[in-house]
């Protein structure tokens, strides 16, 4: 178990003092400046080294990541943009970081910032987050007024933040959508290339990080990659907040290394399962778009981006949902889709009328009321949605559906048997998949 | 995605602008971006004129589009894009967004969603009969460790059960919102585990640096003011040029220095307005089409009378407009029949002696002021008028008041 002198986010519950001071006492805002003095090229190596992997899900390493802005600005701003828009269910870490660690954001900004030779952040909160946005807000207005941000700073390096918001939309997390949004229109994304790094916001070199990813940043900086990389396994190192809902005995969010496997961090920290943990039927491991995973092959995996690919699923952003027995799955699974239909932009039309498809095909199935070879049709389908978009929410949309029919087909044929057999006509099922 | 469509002509009001405080608030967020980049505010600004007036209308699309000098199609498409703008009335006092997403469902959002179709309307988006309350089934708002949760104005209300949260539902419909606590309902801190607390229990484990100095400040202090949840996505309604039952200028003329102060620049020339006739005109044409809207008394004109400016300096200044008490009558009326007064305010009317309808209903402009300053009710005694509700029980009682305004009182 993590000890709490190598946590990261010292204040994630709230229950200590949430000021600018008393993040200072805790080791926030420490030496700044030096790291700065370092220079934009150790900054880069050392997250490099650090084996840091972006944390909204993709996993992609952050340092490699901040390289890719231009060394030599040619005239047009940088900018850095902060994903702020956590809208995948069962994710909810960004939203405690905001409200309050807020400080831990806000020197990450600095030092990313000064990193990619930007001297403008923008953070993208989600519109529903109000409370947090206010919460971020007072923090970045105490750093401004205690010379941290701002022209002229203590830092030697201009700096400014903007905290922006959305409006309800869950496609804003998707990067290019997110500086669609933020330049004032709708959220659909943008084709890459050009990649944001050389043409995101308002046509200028962008990097766009997810909160948890930036807000890690000062600390690996101070303490070192290799403390750092110390935690977890090759290629998936450090610490993660872990956010575990649904049917467990005490849901919440806690901070782990990286690895951890399922049993321990639901032993630890989440009280066990509801029921004991024969009751469990499965997880979903990393938020919503993740492929659920059957509880034999969960039990003992350690959570990580390596050790859940090797059950077929993914761990996206931590963001564990945990289900028992009593859950109708295909009914969970269904809800899903009917949240990726609702949050679907609406540009590309394996997506637009896909996600509808699928739902409607999920309902069916909910109820048994189809004929065993659409389940069929339904894989097919999903495979033809993913990776025939211009953004992941096509396969966020398909994923989900896979995972259920890999793992869950003999659930869905018994469901079918009973709806046939108590069945009155003997016509084909004739709710068009239109 | 979501098919989304402006309110029914009928509902939306003639003109929109926003009062001087959100005025200024917008154009401090229209600096924040760079020039030539102001579209960039469409969002907040929206977002803004909805905590205003309570949805997003018609004229507040068109007055946003012209204050960011954007065509009005990318206005309205962002606006029927995002979800979390109402484009519809909602519930004055409550608007319960309940989570439905998995981790809820989970966790048994349906019945929350039960509670309300039970309490509110079997519909989503609907107003319940008094048009105070309405719901819908939103998707993740976030919150998943404090499954099931709802979301009211600008607070979360987690850890529900669905007794829970008829009680919660209960405190709002009785314009007591700000008694319920926001956060986890259950006895637990934000999103730490329930019970005994795995990590970081004792701060001076994660101390670091004892002695800290934040340096001088660059400014004064910055507090910001907390904002109750009964106060939350409402501001102030209540300044005339917003009051979507003015359709027309007031008939009286203030002096010109008060009421440059008070309004906002006229908006340009618009090509969207090109194809509508003036607003006089309009206005017959209308009276005619929604001839089922009462027209015969606006009430809000008496208080046109006088500027606000006025109004508020006058109250402020002198006791004589204070309304004339008695001394309490052995069958004091109940005041809590009028709709806007509960028992808090008719505890303070009590104080200031008005015990009868008969009283309440002889109240004129200087005392409706008075008393609206000292309730500090920022001009709810006219947006509910009270008034015409006193006179209509002094009249006939609760039968004549139904008769008047076609349902029961409270």
């Amino acid at each position: 178990m993590l000890q709490d002198k190598d946590r990261i986010f010292t204040n994630i519950y709230g229950r200590f003092d949430r000021s600018l001071r008393g993040a200072m006492m805790r080791g926030h805002w420490d030496g700044t400046k030096a790291i700065l003095e370092k220079g934009r090229d150790w900054i880069i190596e050392e997250m490099k080294a650090s084996g840091l992997r972006g944390r909204g899900g993709a996993g992609f390493p952050t340092g490699l990541k901040w390289s890719f802005m231009p060394k030599q600005s040619d005239g047009r701003p940088h900018y850095l943009v902060v994903n702020a828009d956590e809208s995948e269910p069962g994710t909810c870490k960004d939203r405690d970081i905001l409200r309050h660690d807020p400080h831990t954001l806000i020197e990450g900004c600095l030092i990313a910032g000064f990193a990619m030779g930007a001297h403008h952040a923008f953070i993208y909160v989600r519109g529903e987050f109000i409370r947090e946005r206010e919460a971020l807000q007072a923090a970045i207005d105490e750093c401004y007024d205690a010379g941290l941000l701002g022209k002229n700073n203590k830092h030697g390096y201009d700096f400014d933040i903007v905290v922006h918001h959305g409006a309800g939309a869950y496609i804003c997390g998707e990067e290019t959508a997110l500086i669609e949004s933020l330049e004032g229109k709708k959220g659909q994304p943008r084709l890459k290339p050009p990649f944001p790094a050389n043409m995101g916001l308002y046509g200028c070199p962008t990097t766009v990080n997810n909160v948890e990813s930036i807000a890690v940043a000062p600390t690996i900086l101070r303490r070192g990659a290799s403390w750092f990389s110390s935690f977890g396994r090759d290629n998936n190192k450090g610490t993660k907040l872990f956010m575990v809902s649904g049917h467990v005995n005490t849901p919440c969010t806690v901070e782990e290394t990286m690895g951890i496997t399922f049993r321990e961090l639901i032993e630890t920290h989440a009280g066990g399962i509801r029921g004991g943990w024969d009751n469990l039927l499965a997880v979903i491991p990393g938020g919503a778009s993740c492929p659920v995973v059957p509880a034999a092959d969960i039990i003992d995996c350690p959570m990580d981006f390596d050790g859940l690919r090797g059950v077929k699923s993914s761990f996206g952003t931590a963001a564990v949902i945990v289900m028992d027995k009593s859950t109708d799955i295909i009914k969970a699974i269904a809800r899903l889709s009917q949240f990726f239909k609702h949050e679907s932009c609406g540009q590309c039309t394996p997506c637009r009328e896909g996600t509808g498809w699928m739902w409607r095909v999920m309902e069916r199935l909910v109820r048994g009321e189809a004929q065993k070879h659409e389940i069929d049709m339904l894989l097919d389908v999903t495979k033809q949605i993913e990776g025939h978009t211009i953004c992941a929410l096509g396969d966020a949309a398909a994923w989900p559906i896979q995972g259920l029919i890999r793992n869950f087909r003999p659930e869905i044929e018994r469901r079918i048997d009973e709806f046939s057999r108590n069945a009155h006509r003997v016509e084909p099922v004739m709710v068009a998949a239109e | 995605m979501s098919v989304r469509r402006l309110a029914d002509e009928a509902v939306q009001p003639a003109a929109f602008a926003f009062n001087q405080e959100n005025l200024e608030w917008a154009q401090r967020t229209i600096a924040k971006y760079p020039e030539g980049r102001e579209q960039s505010a469409v969002i907040p600004l929206l977002m803004r004129a909805q905590e205003q007036e309570g949805w997003v209308t018609r004229a507040a699309i068109e007055h946003i589009a012209q204050m960011l000098g954007m065509p009005l199609i990318r206005v309205l498409e962002v606006a029927t894009f995002y979800t979390q703008f109402q484009l519809a009335p909602v519930g004055t006092r409550a608007h319960v967004q309940v989570c439905g997403t998995t981790p809820c469902m989970l966790r048994g959002a349906r019945d929350l969603m039960e509670v309300c179709q039970h309490k509110i309307h079997p519909e989503p988006f609907h107003l319940n009969e008094e048009g105070t309350l309405s719901w819908e089934e939103v998707e993740c708002l976030g919150a998943c460790v404090n499954a099931p949760m709802i979301m009211i104005f600008k607070d979360t209300y987690e850890d529900l059960t669905p007794e829970r949260l008829e009680e919660i539902i209960d405190a709002f419909e009785a314009g007591k919102g700000d008694t319920i606590t926001p956060g986890p309902q259950i006895d637990r801190f934000t999103s730490a585990p329930a019970g005994k607390v795995t990590a970081l229990a004792n701060e001076a484990d994660v101390i670091k640096v004892q002695n800290v100095s934040l340096g001088a400040s660059r400014s004064s202090a910055r507090a910001a003011a907390p904002i109750s949840a009964s106060e939350a996505g409402r501001p102030r309604t209540d300044a005339i040029e917003t009051n979507p039952a003015i359709k027309s200028p007031s008939p009286v003329k203030v002096n010109g220095a008060t009421e440059a102060a008070a309004s906002v620049d006229a908006p340009a020339e618009n090509p969207v307005q090109a194809d509508r006739v003036s607003e006089e005109v309009e206005g017959s044409v209308r009276t005619r089409a929604h001839s089922e809207a009462p027209v015969t008394e606006q009430p809000e004109l008496r208080a046109a009378e006088l500027s606000k400016d006025e109004v508020a300096e006058i109250a402020a200044r002198n006791d004589d407009d204070r309304p004339v008490a008695i001394a309490r009558p052995a069958q004091p009326d109940n005041l809590q029949l009028i709709s806007g007064i509960g028992p808090k305010s008719e505890a303070i009317l009590n104080e200031l002696g008005i015990y009868t309808y008969m009283q309440i209903a002889a109240w004129g402009p200087k005392e409706r002021a008075w008393v609206d300053h000292h309730l500090r009710f920022s001009g709810r005694i006219e947006r509910e008028d009270w008034v015409k509700q006193a006179e209509a029980l002094a009249r006939g009682g609760e039968a004549e008041y139904e008769r008047v305004f076609g349902k029961k009182p409270r």
